[in-house]
């Protein structure tokens, strides 16, 4: 497609530029007598240059458009938070899914007993809950890690 | 029950009653347009609606229910309330968000965004009006159980009040009353249910803390005389002399009775008289053996074979049955937006987290003060006994009233978010354009959401309350669980996929709840697999839709790529996401908009 020409990124020291010169009197007003304060050779050149093609769409436009790279940005957010929710899951199942072997193996744990509570009523009746609710938090707080990221991706220009 | 006891626990019914009707009529005031009527407008705090959401869930099953397994089969039973606060993490980190971002009122409107087939929002719509009924019988039932338990009040009573009160105050207010009355009605319900569970502990210890566990054959603890309604076998394990009155082994007694171990027939009718510290005989189809083996995983519920498969399969189908159930679903759209879902999904897990420590104790208690409930097969009902048998006045009372209310509350908390999800579903998708408003349409929805379980409940149907529950859950899981989890995640679902999907899972799990609910349970393997379908059926349905969407690839739906950005991306980013014109993404986005306060002009 082609891009109208205001979408063209702009270089981030253009707009610095005026603020530079007054820095720079300040400094000379500190050091006078000196060499050229470092400040001019100073260039934000590396950070345009490392931009995948110089002046391509915004991650935004990316995925508005539909294009190939909106699409991998889309694909990393739903990789990424897939993943999380199978992990959690996984961990969950595991714990869940093996109290009821453990307790067909070995059914004498049900002769012992903690606060004179058998441990299976405990383990099952009890303390499975606060483990369900840390796997809750600890997922929110992730997911929401990632959309973070997601955002500040998005949002960059 | 004393008859002294009895008002009390009347004038709580009325209560709870009154109150929601009341608190109805307060948000009526406030629902104008049907937006209101069907999600709040959106405009519900995470709050609230997590308390909502555990008090609509919270149901007969919960807080009747789950003492009763655990009374009649023990330790095994502790995984139903398990995987009902289990299935909750499952919707947390597979739906939560990408459902609530998606816009969508109901289930049918999900399938429908997501795959824009009419045919698979018809299909969904059926699924939804068909789990509801099967989860508004056992309401309805456990509200004639407790009526019946509190007052004497034939078993019908209970559900008709219960279904008037709730069929009334959905007509008349819609779901932003339903909010305020669900967030109230879960406090209440753990407060009915903890409350009491300090004072029986009292007494408890008082009595000498006696071990439920203990050897030995549960005991009554003064002369107890039962009546069974309904012809049983009933198995005796310690000898026993009892007066009978009516008919055993076809032979009619009426006068003392030796009773030797092993299975006698019992006809309907026929009155039992335990002496005091006689052992308990117990159904068949409940376990009454000694304590120890009541409290060994595995060992207390022989009554039902293959126990370990039972366990693995209930608990797939509750963890993956409570994202398809459709009053749980609706109560997400209320969310502002996905990151509120979430966190609303976790503070739910923390309350129901905290209400199941509860039941099991009166399951336990009833070893010891309620066993002759193990004759009668009532074992729904200890939650409801307790307290008049183990506390003294003015306690008992007090008690007895609190459960009463909370069970009350739990019967219409449950039915009437049932009720709004199937109205909805009926009137949208079935009603549609046949009535002048759709708000009539909603209420035409809900009468037709409330007679039809109503009937069926008055069909006796003996299985647990906890049971029937169940079932609903694993037709929930074998359809909508693959729709929404492949829906989300998977971009190559075709539709398809999807209709062949549901109907497979639908058919396999509704054939067996079939087999079961109307054949009563078999004995062996087969019993095993057609009582837990879960197992089989879950992956059943998940393989046909992925295998069908892979066969049919060239017809996927327009669009996929906008809709992962419509499910996936944050709201606020405002992404260009599909089927979102800007008057509709302000909606979702859930801002408030003037329109919404204002309400109809």
């Amino acid at each position: 497609m082609t891009r109208p020409p205001d979408e063209r990124p702009e270089r981030p020291e253009r707009t610095e530029r005026p603020e530079r010169p007054e820095r720079s009197e300040r400094d000379r007003g500190d050091r006078r007598g000196r060499s050229r304060p470092p400040q001019r050779v100073r260039v934000t050149a590396p950070r345009t240059a490392a931009r995948p093609v110089a002046g391509s769409l915004s991650p935004r436009r990316e995925i508005d458009e539909q294009t190939g790279v909106g699409e991998v940005y889309m694909r990393s957010l739903t990789r990424s938070q897939l993943r999380l929710g199978v992990s959690v899951l996984a961990v969950v199942a595991l714990a869940l899914g093996s109290l009821p072997l453990v307790f067909s193996v070995e059914p004498r744990l049900a002769s012992m007993r903690v606060l004179s509570v058998p441990v299976p009523w405990l383990l099952v009746g009890a303390g499975i809950y606060p483990l369900l609710l840390v796997a809750a938090w600890w997922h929110v707080r992730a997911a929401e890690r990632a959309e973070r990221d997601f955002a500040e991706i998005v949002e960059r220009r | 029950m004393s008859p002294g006891s009895t008002w009390p626990a009347v004038v709580a019914v009325v209560l709870v009653c009154l109150g929601t009707v009341g608190l109805g009529a307060v948000g009526l005031r406030l629902a104008r347009t049907t937006s209101d009527f069907y999600v709040a407008s959106r405009a519900v705090t995470p709050r609230w609606n997590a308390s909502a959401i555990g008090g609509e869930y919270l149901s007969a099953a919960s807080f009747l229910g789950v003492a009763g397994l655990v009374l009649a089969f023990g330790v095994d039973m502790l995984w139903y309330p398990v995987g009902y606060t289990a299935g909750y993490l499952v919707l947390l980190v597979l739906v939560a968000a990408p459902l609530r971002r998606s816009g969508a009122y109901t289930l049918p409107d999900f399938a429908e965004i997501r795959l824009r087939s009419r045919a698979v929002r018809r299909i969904a719509a059926v699924l939804v009006v068909g789990i509801g009924w099967l989860y508004l019988l056992p309401q309805f039932e456990g509200a004639g159980l407790a009526l019946h338990t509190v007052t004497g009040a034939p078993n019908w009573a209970g559900s008709v009040v219960v279904a008037v009160v709730v069929m009334a105050n959905v007509v008349a207010g819609g779901m932003r009353s339903i909010t305020i009355v669900q967030a109230f009605q879960f406090w209440l319900k753990l407060t009915a249910i903890a409350v009491p569970v300090l004072l029986l502990a009292v007494a408890w210890r008082a009595d000498g803390a006696p071990d439920p566990a203990s050897a030995g054959q549960p005991t009554v603890r003064r002369e107890t005389t039962v009546r069974l309604p309904d012809p049983v076998t009933v198995r005796v394990e310690v000898p026993v002399d009892v007066v009978v009155d009516g008919t055993v082994d076809g032979r009619a007694v009426r006068g003392p009775l030796h009773l030797a171990p092993g299975a006698v027939q019992v006809a309907g009718g026929t009155t039992i008289t335990l002496p005091a510290g006689a052992p308990v005989p117990h159904l068949d189809d409940v376990s009454g053996g000694s304590g120890p083996d009541w409290a060994t995983p595995f060992v207390g519920s022989t009554a039902r074979d293959h126990p370990l498969y039972r366990i693995y399969s209930l608990l797939l189908a509750l963890l993956f049955g409570t994202m398809g159930l459709p009053h749980v679903l609706v109560r997400f759209y209320t969310n502002p937006d996905g990151r509120a879902a979430r966190r609303t999904t976790a503070v739910v897990i923390g309350l129901l987290g905290t209400f199941y420590l509860f039941p099991p104790f009166y399951g336990a208690m009833g070893r010891l003060y309620a066993p002759d409930l193990l004759l009668t097969g009532r074992t729904d009902s200890v939650v409801l006994l307790l307290p008049g048998r183990m506390l003294g006045e003015p306690w008992g009372q007090i008690a007895s009233v609190l459960v009463t209310a909370g069970a009350f509350a739990a019967f219409l908390s449950t039915s009437s978010g049932l009720t709004v999800s199937v109205a909805g579903v009926l009137s949208q998708d079935l009603l549609r354009g046949r009535l002048r408003t759709s708000v009539s349409g909603f209420r035409l929805g809900a009468v037709l959401a409330v007679v039809v379980p109503g009937l069926l409940s008055l069909v006796n149907v003996r299985t647990g309350l906890a049971d029937t529950v169940g079932l609903a859950f694993a037709i929930a899981a074998s359809t909508f669980c693959p729709l929404l989890v492949l829906g989300i995640w998977w971009r190559r679902l075709t539709v398809a996929g999807a209709v062949s999907g549901l109907l497979v899972g639908g058919g396999l799990a509704g054939g067996a709840v079939l087999v079961t609910v109307v054949g009563g349970s078999r004995s062996g393997l087969g019993g095993a697999l057609l009582a837990q379908p879960a197992a089989w059926s879950v992956p059943a349905a998940f393989a046909v839709m992925v295998l069908v969407s892979l066969q049919t690839r060239g017809s996927l739906p327009p669009s996929v790529g906008r809709m992962m950005v419509r499910l996936h991306a944050p709201e606020r980013l405002h992404l260009d996401a599909a089927g979102l014109p800007p008057d509709r993404r302000e909606r979702v986005t859930g801002r408030h908009t003037p329109d919404d306060a204002a309400g109809d002009p």
